[in-house]
């Protein structure tokens, strides 16, 4: 949107929204990613502009190397992900680091230092380290913009594809970001046969490991005079060196001072450290999470501070960073006490129905990662372990091989339908080959839901809009070799409750597919609700529904002397009602109600 | 009134803090300020608490207001404009939509909402500005106005003229305009008294 009227070359952006339009500008005509917060944004904005082919792989993996193949080809080629992606991607990753790239490749990684939105808080910057490629990091949107325009030179300035990093404070930060024009790219769009550069047998990449250590020299040398890495001489009793979102916070907490900013995390401008070392009395380095500066830093002799006072963990603002550094920030008044309002699932979840019987069970629920991961919280507690993508179906037939017989009528594997292409299909294939007895649980809603529904392989549509195939579960869990597959609808939660319990009891690995659509699907949004609603003089206050913890349920109490006015039994401790506002008459509330209290609201 | 201040917009997930939040962000632009808005995506909406910050000024750095900071704070719910207390300062103004959402442990009846929580900001001596935004919204005829009534009760607090906002609500809100600025002004009566 434009920031002020009568100006359109300024936009009030997001840094999600900044990246896509610097990609655009540098003339990207390709781009790949896999939804993860904080970075989902780039690509649903990148896609709105024209020209530019915009995709959703089924992993971080898969997209980079349709990046890696797009850059080969000569195009400009965008790939993004969150952090925890790049850990799928790092196969393809280090070895792209010595192939290098014809047209430039920029490949995005969106930390979430305070773990907003994640299940770790790990510092990619080491990435760059390790697989020796260079990495910007800017600090709010108007940077982003810039330097991922420069990111795309360097790229191919240095054959090298290029780590940019942004963090959950630079990708969801709005500010006023000047914008340009489109300009495309010079490499030729060919293929381009040159085994020794583009076929990594040990033979060439011996030869590439070379030029990778060339590399890595000429890219300190462009460090040391890249105008993103700025110094500023102020007071100079204190030195900051710092990037990224923390040098804003910094910056912040302590105006005065002078500071070396660090546009570039990797590699290090060891020339202008050691200048700006030796021009100010007390260094300190300020970076969020990893003391990945000030390792390298201390590695070149440079005596400084870092993490003896400024936190390792967590996201920084400048009232840390000040009480870090000997400043004082005052008074602050103390939190109230009252109750948490965590993040649930919506009214008419397809899930709750699943995990409100699997709570019934006796059973260890090996979880994965989604808006589901949500069923681990109370009332339905229903989840015993999350780790990573895909992880629910290994951790589930690791935990039966353990534990032997007494298990194997006790483990199941929950995974959505997303995170099931992404990486479960070969934990599953795993199970039938190595001959498991546990049960695994795909809750399908057609959607990538938690990053705000992006379509993925079973969704029949394409981030571009257009129609697709969509994966048939139960075909593909027959083709590696399942032959107990059952298809259930969550909503009915007594017939799905038969059909799980007979799944769990059977004597070799099988899979039940929950199918029921998102209900934040547009169609799902569309759709005219009948809302439910619990008759009052019915209700015998059982709480079953309640423990559902569906949003649109609601718990009164009363005592018994309004029990008694009620025409209810005293010792009847209070009833549920559903706020018609918010049910979307899904029906699972029906469907545990054993006094048929619940109906129609026309009919209540 | 200062040209530079903090302002924090909190509520539950799904009920439209950051169209409030963009339009006095809008109004701020409008009048030649630097401003920054730090929102928060993915596993934390959902219904759970969300928070926007806004910071204003001639050059804003940090994207996140700090703890004793918050100057304004607009909260579309009860309990979580006392929720960011440790935000707050002696002078700070808050603007709080008269509506109650019962989180879990309430709805699931294990707790009784804390009905008197606001006076949590009165014991602080919080200046606390309470707004009916859904009775004013179905007083204007439309019912996702609130939010406009509650930004209408801000903006008396920001240096920001009335025509200034007018004009950013015929350049944003294209539809359901009239009711949109009816809204704005009765929020806006509500703390120019």
């Amino acid at each position: 949107m434009v920031a002020k009227a009568g100006s359109d070359d300024k936009l009030w952006l997001s840094g999600n929204e900044a990246i896509a339009r610097g990609a655009w500008e540098a003339g990207v005509t390709v781009a790949s990613g896999y939804p993860g917060t904080p970075s989902t944004e780039i690509l649903e904005n990148l896609v709105k502009y024209d020209d530019v082919y915009t995709e959703w792989a089924p992993n971080e993996k898969v997209a980079l190397e349709v990046g890696v193949g797009a850059s080969f080809g000569g195009a400009r080629t965008l790939v993004t992900m969150k952090h925890v992606g790049l850990n799928v991607a790092a196969d393809p990753l280090f070895t792209a680091s010595y192939t290098g790239v014809r047209g430039g490749l920029v490949i995005i990684c969106a930390d979430d230092p305070e773990m907003h939105s994640s299940q770790n808080e790990q510092d990619n910057r080491n990435y760059a380290f390790a697989a020796k490629l260079p990495m910007l990091e800017p600090s709010d949107p108007a940077e982003a913009l810039v330097m991922l325009k420069e990111a795309f030179e360097l790229s191919e300035k240095f054959d090298t594809p290029v780590l940019f990093r942004t963090t959950t404070r630079l990708a969801h930060v709005k500010s006023v970001v000047a914008v340009g024009e489109r300009a495309l790219g010079s490499v030729e769009l060919k293929f381009e046969k040159n085994p020794q550069k583009f076929v990594m047998l040990p033979g060439h990449a011996r030869m590439r490991r070379r030029v990778v250590e060339e590399r890595q020299q000429q890219l300190r040398d462009f460090a040391e005079g890249y105008s993103a890495n700025e110094s500023h001489l102020a007071d100079t009793k204190m030195g900051i060196i710092t990037g990224g979102v923390a040098y804003l916070h910094a910056k912040e907490a302590f105006p005065e001072a002078s500071f070396l900013k660090l546009g570039m995390s990797w590699p290090l401008p060891e020339k202008a450290i050691k200048e700006f070392a030796a021009k100010v009395d007390e260094l300190v380095i300020v970076e969020e999470l990893d003391p990945f500066y000030e390792n390298h830093i201390k590695a070149m002799g440079v005596a400084c501070e870092g993490k003896d006072k400024v936190p390792a963990m967590g996201e920084l603002n400048a009232a840390i960073i000040k009480q870090a550094l000997g400043g004082d920030i005052g008074d602050i008044l103390p939190a109230a006490e009252m109750p948490m309002r965590p993040p649930n699932m919506c009214p008419g979840c397809p899930h709750r129905g699943t995990f409100y019987n699997l709570a019934k069970l006796d059973v260890f629920v090996s979880g994965d990662i989604g808006c589901y991961t949500l069923g681990a919280l109370p009332p339905l507690a229903a989840m015993d372990a999350c780790v990573c993508m895909g992880a629910s179906v290994g951790i589930a037939h690791g935990l039966t091989k353990a534990l032997g017989a007494d298990s194997y009528k006790k483990t199941v594997a929950i995974i959505g339908d997303s995170t099931f292409v992404h990486s479960g299909i070969t934990g599953l294939a795993n199970m039938v080959y190595n001959k498991s007895h546990a049960t695994v649980f795909i809750v399908d809603n057609r959607i990538t839901a938690m990053t705000g529904q992006q379509p993925n392989l079973s969704s029949g549509s394409t981030l571009m809009g257009e129609a697709a195939n969509s994966i048939d579960f139960e075909q593909l869990c027959r083709a590696v070799g399942v032959e107990h597959v059952r298809l259930v609808n969550p909503h009915k939660i007594s017939e799905a409750k038969k059909v799980f319990k007979e799944e769990i009891e059977r004597d070799a690995t099988s899979v039940v597919i929950c199918q029921a659509p998102c209900v934040l699907l547009p169609e799902m949004r569309k759709a005219k609700v009948m809302p439910l609603a619990i008759a009052v003089d019915d209700c015998t206050g059982c709480r079953a529904c309640v423990g559902l913890g569906c949003p649109a349920i609601s718990w009164t109490s009363i005592t018994p002397e309004e029990a008694k006015a009620m025409g209810k039994k005293e010792k009847q401790k209070g009833y549920a009602s559903i706020s018609p506002e918010m049910c979307n008459g899904c029906g699972q509330c029906q469907e545990v109600c054993k006094f048929s209290a619940i109906s129609a609201r026309e009919d209540v | 009134m200062n040209e530079s201040g903090n302002i924090l917009f909190s509520g539950v997930g799904g009920q439209g803090i950051l169209l409030a939040s963009e339009i006095t962000v809008y109004a701020l632009l409008e009048i030649g300020l630097d401003a920054k808005k730090s929102e928060v995506h993915g596993m934390a909406q959902r219904g759970g608490s969300v928070v926007a910050n806004l910071r204003y000024g001639k050059k804003v750095y940090s994207p996140l207001i700090d703890p004793g900071q918050a100057d304004l704070v607009v909260s579309f719910e009860i309990m979580e404009a006392v929720r960011y207390l440790p935000y707050m300062h002696a002078n700070s103004k808050v603007v709080v939509n008269s509506h109650k959402i019962a989180p879990p442990a309430v709805a699931t009846g294990q707790i009784l909402y804390p009905d008197d929580i606001l006076d949590e900001l009165a014991k602080q001596n919080i200046a606390t500005y309470n707004v009916d935004g859904f009775a004013i919204a179905r007083e204007v005829g439309e019912i996702r106005a609130a939010n406009l009534a509650l930004v209408g009760a801000l903006s008396t607090f920001l240096p920001v003229e009335e025509e200034v906002f007018m004009k950013v609500l015929k350049e944003r809100l294209p539809r359901k305009l009239d009711e949109n600025i009816a809204a704005f002004l009765k929020g806006r009566a509500v703390t120019s008294k």
